[in-house]
């Protein structure tokens, strides 16, 4: 018996796309093995085959050796599979605790047997470096301590083949390092792991072996260690892709956005610490700004302060010279502001309208997709086609596809392409290319560069240091609500960063 | 590599077009299935007999098929009423109580106004639509600014407003002898168009017509205008809709409006009907308003849809009113008519909450 699983001549179709076509995954016991592919290339759902969450077609899965028929992610789970998925599938008003043990509850005349369950949840979160508080609720911790709490869940029913979906998308640096050191724990005990990621530099940190999907078909498993990163993108994407953005100098010109003494106070924990204390910046013409810093800091809040979605509580934004600290949602985006938010189910797209009415979803109202009050169906399909073609968003149907069912990157690239489309003079985009593969990366920081040079002010919130050192032409690093440093990236290195994004160090020209 | 494949088995239901109608017939099929059973429960020897007049009695005869149009217009308004909330998210089971208040603004003008003359009926509804929409204001008041859930707060408007029509009724248009409002005016009665001389005997009257231009209204306006486009986006999607720019409270607020609007002109088209209703003066919910839930269920919420589930419910009530023939006791007919229309909307609950069920799974992907 070579290999734990197999998933041998896999099809699946959805109407209007063959999404699993003939693909065959080998998995050995004890190894990570990365799945790697473009956007929509049907790496979910091949592992959402091997959860039971959807039959194939056709093709068989044999688990240790033997013919398996998945039913479910219960029996999945009975075989000791356990799947993290990108977005947690947790019970948000349920502590972390009861999360782990839901499904798999011990009780004994009918009550719950809840001692001895955390005292198995705390020895695993110990033994594993996991750290959680076993009480706290899920809708009040950090998408870091979520995933653990997934991760927790898998281990707590001591599966042994573990699929992890994009773990990496929502963590930040630090978290990654400490997923993929406990990845690799996992694996030394001998539990097979599937590791999907866009990140290349990931895999040839943490994996043994990588099979490559395009457009649904298998195109080949590799040793990690035989191929370097770029051969790796090459068999992704099937042609070199430039990981370094080429951008010239040029001259900051008038600003666009000005925030001036921000402050936002923390309305739900009393503290007294304010989310953003007294904060300044500004963001001219013709200029890519990029936040830096850990997730929690002030980021988030900075940016819904911006875009109107919770009101400042102190200091003023003003965009283009007019103070819109007061103005209406509606009133910035229609006056310069585009944006494209953190959470791209919550607030980015609405799941259960079509890829079309997505597009239009910031415009629908302009006379051009309407007409006294009756939507010009035409024009929005024809403008949809068009943003789908030239921003190659894959989906099965084309313009009338429920974005529900669409992959998670190329759900990523059709808010990029609706914002970056409606020729903002702001672009504040927050994590613009999370989940996109190296292909898709390539073309939108292209065309954030794009608009940059042709005179957009844009402010780019980013966890990803590679991606701020890439595409900034200045940096700021947020720090506990304020700004701790202003700099130029060829005047900084990684490294101090690092520094400042840590707190413990603070330059002068702030 | 885009193959286009229809393959039965499993895989994540097509919420779009043809999956609509075809789930409502299975659902029909279903309780009309059930209902067989309780027949044959209840008089094995008859039970075809009167099974057949539940499928045909309601093109007995014209008299017959202008009753079913009849009867189902009122339930057309209150299936659109439920169905428009929903498809904004909103649960409005207050149709009952937006229903009778309704009915009030349509008798009180139809007793009182009579210096309307030949406008008087046209008034009545106006009065009808807009006590109902005023009655469907306060729960969407109470959930856009306080956030109280609508299922609640309609559930009390629906008493609240039962006793507050029974006192007004009372206290303005009352009958005493026969403990029920009075007549209204001739003038107050909605035109006849003809459709009397098309169905003789009947009590049909030009508010089907009414009916069916509102249902197709409230179709258009669902889903060729910029309105409806906010509103439902508001229902899917909150957040996403204040991102957009979008008003949530003003959506909210507006919806249930509407639907209480449809309500009432409900309550108009019945009363007005021109067919001897009478508000009766009784500690009873309006019924219709708790068919409209069966009917916008068994429509799958579509405008249209609600129009056909509309005249399938008439036709199943009009047909079973001929079981007597068949032998069987009034109550009897009514279990057996109810079986059929609640456990098809039984059947599409089942098959909505699976449906969902899948698409969580499949849908909230990475
Ligand atoms: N439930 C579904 N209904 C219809 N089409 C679907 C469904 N699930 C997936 N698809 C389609 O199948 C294709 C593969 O999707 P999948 O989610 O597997 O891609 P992926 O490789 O995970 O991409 P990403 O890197 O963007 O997450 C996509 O084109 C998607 O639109
Ligand atoms: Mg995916």
């Amino acid at each position: 018996m070579e290999y734990i699983i197999e998933m041998r001549d896999i099809v699946k179709d959805f109407p209007g796309i063959r999404a699993n076509d003939h693909v065959t995954l080998q998995v050995r016991k004890g190894e990570i093995h990365a799945l790697l592919g473009e956007n929509g290339a049907g790496k979910s759902t091949l592992m959402s085959i091997l959860f039971g969450m959807y039959k194939p077609d056709s093709g068989s899965i044999l688990l240790r050796g033997k013919e398996v028929h998945i039913s479910g992610p219960r029996m999945a789970n009975e075989l000791g599979i356990g799947m993290v998925h990108q977005h947690f599938m947790l019970v948000h008003n349920f502590t972390v605790l009861q999360n782990i043990i839901l499904g798999v509850e011990t009780t004994q005349n009918g009550f719950l047997k809840m001692d001895e369950a955390r005292k198995k949840v705390v020895a695993l979160s110990e033994k594993y470096g996991l750290k959680v508080d076993p009480d706290a609720l899920i809708s009040e911790i950090t998408v870091g301590m979520q995933q653990r709490v997934e991760i927790l869940k898998m281990l707590y029913r001591e599966n042994d083949i573990l699929i992890f979906d994009e773990p990496t998308a929502v963590l930040t640096p630090q978290e990654i390092d400490e997923l993929m050191d406990i990845m690799k724990g996992l694996a030394a005990e001998g539990k097979s792991i599937i590791f999907i990621t866009h990140k290349l530099e990931e895999i040839k940190r943490v994996a043994d072996r990588c099979t490559v999907l395009r457009m649904g078909k298998c195109i080949g498993t590799v040793n990690v260690a035989d191929v370097t990163v770029e051969e790796l993108s090459e068999m992704m994407v099937g042609r070199k892709v430039i990981l370094k953005v080429e951008k010239q100098e040029k001259e900051p010109g008038r600003p666009v956005l000005e925030v001036r003494n921000l402050t936002i106070r923390d309305h739900k924990s009393k503290s007294r610490k304010n989310k953003v204390h007294n904060l300044s910046l500004t963001v001219r013409e013709g200029e890519i700004v990029c936040i830096a810093g850990v997730d929690g800091n002030g980021q988030s809040e900075l940016v819904q302060a911006i875009t109107g979605l919770i009101p400042a509580d102190e200091g003023q934004i003003i965009l283009k010279g007019e103070d819109v600290t007061k103005k209406s949602i509606r009133y910035r985006n229609t006056h310069g502001l585009s944006h494209i938010p953190e959470d791209r189910h919550k607030y980015g797209l609405v799941l259960d309208y079509n890829l079309a009415e997505n597009l239009v979803l910031m415009e629908y109202f302009e006379p051009r997709f309407q007409s006294r009050g009756f939507l010009k169906q035409k024009e929005i399909t024809a403008y949809a086609e068009k943003l789908i073609s030239q921003f190659d968003i894959r989906s099965s149907e084309g313009a009338r596809t429920r974005v529900r069912s669409m992959s998670g990157g190329n759900q990523q690239k059709a808010i990029a392409a609706r914002e970056i489309s409606r020729n903002p003079d702001l672009l504040l985009a927050v994590q613009p290319t999370r989940g996109l593969d190296v292909g898709a990366i390539e073309y939108m920081h292209g065309q954030i560069v794009k608009a940059r040079d042709s005179g957009k002010a844009v402010l780019v919130v980013s966890f990803e240091l590679s991606e701020v050192m890439n595409l900034a032409d200045r940096i700021l690093v947020m720090y506990e609500g304020e700004i701790v440093a202003n700099v130029k990236p060829s005047e900084v290195t990684e490294k101090e960063l690092g520094l400042y994004m840590a707190g413990s160090k603070r330059s002068e020209a702030v | 590599m885009k193959t286009r494949k229809e393959k039965t088995g499993f895989r994540i239901p097509d919420l779009s077009r043809a999956a609509g109608p075809i789930s409502s017939i299975v659902a029909i099929a279903v309780g009309l299935m059930i209902g067989f059973i309780i027949l044959l429960i209840s008089n094995p020897a008859r039970a075809l007999e009167g099974f057949a007049w539940i499928i045909g009695g309601g093109i007995n005869s014209a008299k017959d098929l202008g009753n079913v149009l009849y009867y189902a217009t009122p339930i057309i308004m209150t299936g659109l009423s439920v169905a428009f909330a929903f498809r904004t998210s909103l649960f409005n089971i207050g149709a009952s109580g937006q229903f009778i208040v309704g009915a009030l603004g349509a008798v009180l003008v139809g007793v009182k106004c009579t210096f309307l003359g030949s406008f008087q009926w046209v008034v009545g509804l106006l009065a009808a639509m807009v006590f109902g929409a005023v009655w469907a204001l306060i729960p969407g008041l109470l959930k856009a600014y306080n956030n109280v859930n609508e299922v609640i707060s309609c559930i009390m408007t629906n008493y609240i407003g039962m006793y507050l029509v029974n006192w007004i009724v009372k206290s303005t248009v009352y009958h005493q002898l026969t403990n029920r409002s009075l007549p209204v005016a001739n003038e107050a009665n909605i035109p006849k168009l003809g459709l009397d001389k098309l169905f003789p005997g009947s009590s049909i009257n030009g508010g089907f017509i009414i009916a069916v231009l509102i249902c197709i209204f409230a179709y258009i306006l669902l889903n060729k205008t910029t309105f409806g486009f906010e509103l439902k986006a508001c229902g899917y999607n909150r957040f996403a809709s204040r991102y957009a720019g979008i008003s949530e409270k003003r959506s909210i607020i507006m919806a249930m409006v509407i639907s209480g609007a449809m309500a009432g002109i409900g309550g108009g088209l019945l009363y007005l009907a021109g067919s001897g209703k009478y508000i009766n003066v009784e500690d009873v919910l309006a019924p219709e308003g708790f068919t409209g839930i069966s009917v916008a269920l068994l429509g799958m919420s579509h405008p249209i849809g609600t129009l056909f589930a509309g005249l399938f419910i008439a036709y199943i009530t009009v047909g079973g009113s001929y079981m007597q023939l068949a032998g069987f006791v009034p109550e009897i007919i009514d279990i057996i008519t109810a079986t059929v229309i609640y456990f098809a909307a039984f059947a599409l609950i089942m098959r909505n909450l699976l449906q969902r069920f899948r698409l969580r799974k499949g849908g909230e992907r990475t």
